[in-house]
């Protein structure tokens, strides 16, 4: 067994992207909070001065996963798992509300949401359990264990109000697809989510049924020759009208308020003081800054506080209002660049654990981003969680990088252990 | 083995596939799509119109008579409002619900994202309370308006009013925007070009909570609001003032001229009305007020009261013409016998004594002798008709400025009534009326209908000897590079002779000396007048008097015109007068003031208190 330098076989090209994300971020946390008087980058009454300071917290807790022995992290997963499980039972008796969801601890100044560090603590779970010897999609039993694993903290996220804290743990079924997953569940689940919001959203429902009716006979009529998988396309076909209906009747029986609440997250009433708000403001600073944008510190949305939440779940915004086309180019460049090494990463690993927390990862920014710069340009519903590195906030910045670099540090030791 | 290994490039394929529809659905709303542009600039930048100040009216002496008060004005942005405590905002404005209500439906109507005015005339002090909680209310703003103050609550004739701009007007220009003020009457509309100004215009940015965050793009597209001209007019403030006193509680008119440039100093139509009514936020309550006044107050009678014939204030133009076409001589003398008969028709007349020549039979304003006047320059032989006759005699009318508008310049003038033989033919038939038929004429009544202004005018033409300049309020416009004024630099010639005058002038002088005239003299002054008592078929006669001083190069022409008074001399030339020595003397003679104070206190309107205070 060899012993190298510890930082000899580090993943520098996935340092480098976190890096230029994480500047990318604070520039624009700078931007949104500017308000012409505060301009000290370390004023630590601004947003931008308090996120220098989580940055430099979160480095020195990037130093310290990579200086931990690795072993620490497969056998300490459970406890890890099992802490922030504790934290989240605590927070119900002693966490504080911040803007309506109890889901903070409150330490001197500064704010903690411990349900930000339950998502690396669950891959790191999930990692462990499939990892281990006779754990195998395959089987039920493996399957019932690591749905557990993941519902729990979802629950508990849920009870506390969060709900697009607790979605974000349905991403694991990327990293159970990898494992073994049935295809069917994937597209079973992605069929779920676009039936029942289509049916919401489109009136006519007559409409959805001739489009469904159409599209299956076009699927078997390709499939003739697999007469199995053609019927069951037909079937998945009739189910899916008897669910639409199904849906459209339970959403009949709802209250008023409760369909209110539906009815505006998929844009069918405007609400402009709530969601609908946040989205139209949104879409028109993305929008309006054009190719190459307004220029730094000249977007007049960004400074006139249009947006709401906008260091922080809306600061894609003012990427795409001061940067315009180019910016919002660039960030999701670099977001697909490091979601593709994270794969790349995961797959070169000898070890399973390793590989699977690598999915894990990848899958819990994926989500992040998907849902966030969605939500940012009206694609998805508006839920209010942040986009990984860029976001202004301590929980976020510190959960992302530990995330991150527990995988960064596993797999500079890739060559070293085989676990 | 891994048997699954391949499903990584399912998972990149759904990543990339995702963010391959975020980079197509960013190129879009970037890039293809501009609406959103306009929609972040409506969202953060506030076009604000800024109005300029409206030029300051002065009198002749400099006395400020017109300038400009701050008021404010509340805007709405109808799609920017939410979530406000209305109770909290009707409060603070002093408006009822409903009016909130109202107010919003009509901003909605016009545009959900254009500004719309919300509430006009908030006081200083009114709005500084309301801007304290701007903050509460996104979508309203405040901006300053200016609306006019008259400190001398005078001549609200001549200065008109402003007020919002009608939609009638609105369609046929461009520059006006809806709720912008305008010059409606008076000289508030004549110069409207002048005094306006031009607006200027600047892009606020505003935040979320409609908070000016500064100028856009640091004031690069703002253009500067420009000053109107200021105006100096041709009144004498404090002389109108005194004029409208003695006229107070009486219908009529007062006009005062400068003969030797046509300027108005005074110009009375009574009843009038504080001219301060007509600005502020119960403009509208207190314009209807008016409106529905029997007494007609807005009427402007001095240009407007077209219709009332001139009465023996008329004799001297007969006089001149008869000089001027030779068929009158200083000394010829006719007989009166208590009037005048021609066949059917008569004229009568009052006592008086003999007369010895023309400027006698002013003097004492005899019918018949004018009556003979008039027959004679109409029964000319070198007429072949009565038509062509009256023609002549219709142009001498003319010639002083009678039957057509004389062109002040505030709109609203009549241009009175000088009959033309079509309009005898009309009434009698071609051939069938001649001299006698239109006798009344002769002595200023019958179908002639003079303006009071075309009268004091004409008096000016005789002071003048012979010309006139179109009276006028205009005197200075600044920084005007057009030179307005020079319009009212022409003279207007009669057609008499200026050597015909100097009898006429001694009979007016006469009158006043010695004549019906005499309660007109001022100590010191060589004074000319001639008193007119209008016969009035609706009621009690109106009482006229024209009158000039000095008698060599006059300074002032003044012309008192009282409804329903009686006899000239009673009211009309004690008010003319007094208007007359105030100007020339600054001050009232002890010896007179005791007319001053009973024509002040006369009250002519309200019939009880008349015949209570005053012996019948």
């Amino acid at each position: 067994m060899r012993r190298r330098s510890l930082w000899a076989d580090m993943d520098w090209l996935s340092v480098l992207l976190y890096a230029l994300l994480v500047s990318v971020g604070w520039i624009s946390i700078y931007a949104a909070d500017f308000d012409g008087l505060r301009t000290g980058m370390f004023d630590l009454s601004t947003s931008h001065g308090k996120q220098i300071l989580w940055v430099t917290v979160a480095l020195v807790l990037a130093i310290l996963i990579v200086i931990i022995d690795n072993k620490f992290y497969t056998t300490f997963a459970y406890l890890i798992y099992g802490l922030v499980m504790v934290m989240l039972v605590m927070i119900f008796f002693i966490g504080s509300e911040v803007k309506g969801n109890k889901s903070w601890f409150v330490l001197g100044g500064f704010s903690i949401q411990p349900s930000e560090f339950a998502k690396f603590a669950t891959a790191l779970a999930v990692a462990k359990y499939l990892s281990s010897q006779g754990a195998n999609m395959k089987y039920w039993s493996t399957r019932f264990i690591v749905g557990a694993i993941i519902l729990l903290p979802m629950m508990l996220i849920l009870y506390q109000g969060d709900a697009g804290s607790a979605l974000v743990f349905l991403s694991f079924v990327l990293v159970l697809y990898r494992e073994g997953l049935s295809s069917w569940v994937l597209v079973g689940g992605g069929l779920f989510v676009a039936l029942s919001l289509l049916s919401l959203a489109i009136d006519e429902k007559l409409y959805l049924v001739v489009g469904i009716v159409l599209a299956t006979a076009v699927i078997i009529y390709l499939l003739r020759k697999h007469i199995r998988i053609a019927m069951l396309v037909g079937a998945i076909a009739v189910s899916s009208i008897g669910y639409i209906y199904a849906v459209s009747y339970f959403f009949g029986k709802l209250k008023p308020h409760q369909k209110d609440r539906i009815e505006v997250v998929l844009g069918k009433l405007e609400d402009k003081k709530g969601a609908g708000y946040n989205l139209d403001q949104s879409k028109i600073a993305i929008g309006s800054g054009g190719f190459s944008g307004k220029g730094f510190l000249n977007g007049t949305q960004t400074k006139g506080n249009f947006v709401p939440e906008q260091t922080t779940d809306f600061i894609f915004c003012t990427v795409g209002e001061e940067h315009g086309f180019i910016g919002t180019m660039i960030v999701l460049g670099l977001f697909m660049a490091l979601l593709a090494r994270i794969v790349y990463i995961s797959e070169r690993q000898r070890s399973k654990f390793t590989r699977l927390y690598g999915y894990g990862v990848a899958s819990i920014l994926f989500f992040h981003i998907i849902i966030n710069i969605g939500m940012t340009i009206g694609l998805v519903p508006v839920i209010g969680i942040p986009l990984p590195f860029l976001s202004y906030g301590g929980s976020s910045i510190l959960s992302f990088t530990i995330l991150l670099f527990i995988l960064l540090k596993l797999d500079s030791d890739r060559l070293a252990v085989l676990r | 083995m891994d048997i699954f290994k391949n499903r990584r490039f399912i998972i990149l394929g759904i990543f990339a596939s995702f963010f391959v529809v975020f980079a197509l659905h960013l190129f879009y709303i970037q890039i293809i799509d501009d609406s959103y542009e306009a929609l972040a600039n409506q969202n953060v930048i506030r076009n604000v119109t800024v109005y300029p100040n409206r030029g300051l009216i002065y009198d002749r002496n400099g006395m400020l008579i017109v300038e400009n008060d701050a008021t404010y004005e509340i805007f709405v942005i109808p799609k920017q409002v939410k979530d406000i405590d209305t109770a909290l905002f009707c409060q603070l404005l002093a408006i009822e619900p409903q009016y909130f209500i109202d107010q919003m439906t009509k901003a909605k109507n016009y545009s959900r994202y254009v500004p719309s005015s919300f509430l006009k005339n908030l006081s200083v002090e009114q709005y500084a309370s309301f801007q304290e909680h701007l903050y509460m209310f996104p979508g309203f703003y405040g901006d300053i308006r200016l609306v006019r103050k008259y400190p001398q609550h005078s001549a609200a004739h001549v200065l008109g009013y402003t007020g919002e701009i009608s939609q009638k007007k609105l369609d046929a220009q461009s520059y006006y925007k809806s709720g912008d003020y305008i010059g409606i009457s008076g000289l508030e509309a004549t110069y409207e070009p002048f005094l306006r100004g031009h607006k200027g215009s600047k892009l606020i940015l505003v935040d979320k909570f409609n908070r000016e965050q500064g100028s856009f793009k640091d004031g690069i597209y703002d253009t500067a609001a420009i000053s109107g001209h200021n105006l100096t007019v041709t009144l004498d403030i404090e002389l109108q003032v005194y004029a409208e006193q003695l006229m107070q509680n009486k219908r009529g008119c007062v006009v005062a001229i400068e003969p030797s440039t046509g300027e108005i100093l005074v110009m009375v139509s009574a009843p009038s009305y504080d001219p301060n009514l007509l600005t502020g936020r119960q403009r509208g309550n207190n314009y209807v007020m008016l409106q529905k006044d029997t007494l007609k107050p807005l009427f402007n009678r001095a240009i407007s009261g077209g219709s009332y014939p001139p009465g023996s204030t008329f004799k001297s133009i007969m006089a001149l013409m008869g000089l001027q076409e030779g068929t009158l001589q200083p000394y010829d003398v006719y007989p009166c016998f208590g009037g005048f008969r021609l066949g059917s028709h008569t004229v009568g007349c009052h006592d008086h004594a003999q007369l010895t020549d023309l400027s006698s039979a002013i003097q004492h304003s005899c019918n018949a002798y004018f009556c003979y006047v008039f027959k004679n320059i109409i029964d000319q032989s070198k007429f072949a008709t009565s038509d062509e006759a009256l023609a002549k005699w219709d142009s001498y009318l003319y010639s002083f400025g009678l039957g057509n508008k004389l062109g002040v310049d505030i709109p609203g003038e009549n241009s009175g009534h000088v009959p033309t033989p079509k309009y005898y033919n009309n009434i009698y038939q071609k051939g069938h009326w001649k001299s006698s038929t239109i006798i009344s004429l002769a002595i200023g009544q019958g179908e002639l209908g003079i303006t009071p202004l075309q009268m004091a005018n004409m008096t000016c033409a005789i002071a003048n000897r012979g010309y006139y300049f179109t009276p006028h309020f205009v005197k200075f416009i600044e920084n005007d590079t057009t030179n307005f004024v020079k319009h009212y630099s022409g003279k207007n010639k009669t057609k008499v002779e200026q050597r015909y005058f100097d009898e006429v002038v001694e009979g007016l002088y006469q009158t006043v000396q010695a004549g019906t005239g005499r309660i007109a003299q001022i100590e010191g002054y060589e004074v000319c007048g001639k008193t007119g008592t209008v016969e009035n078929p609706h009621g009690k006669d109106h009482s006229a008097f024209i009158t000039f001083a000095p008698k060599v190069n006059p300074r002032i022409v003044v012309l008192a015109f009282v409804e329903n008074s009686g006899f000239g001399a009673t009211y009309a030339a004690p008010i003319a007068s007094l208007v007359m020595e105030k100007y020339l003397n600054d001050t009232i003679a002890a010896n007179r003031l005791f007319l001053e104070k009973r024509m002040i206190e006369t009250d002519l309107i309200h019939p009880k208190v008349i015949s209570s205070n005053e012996a019948p």
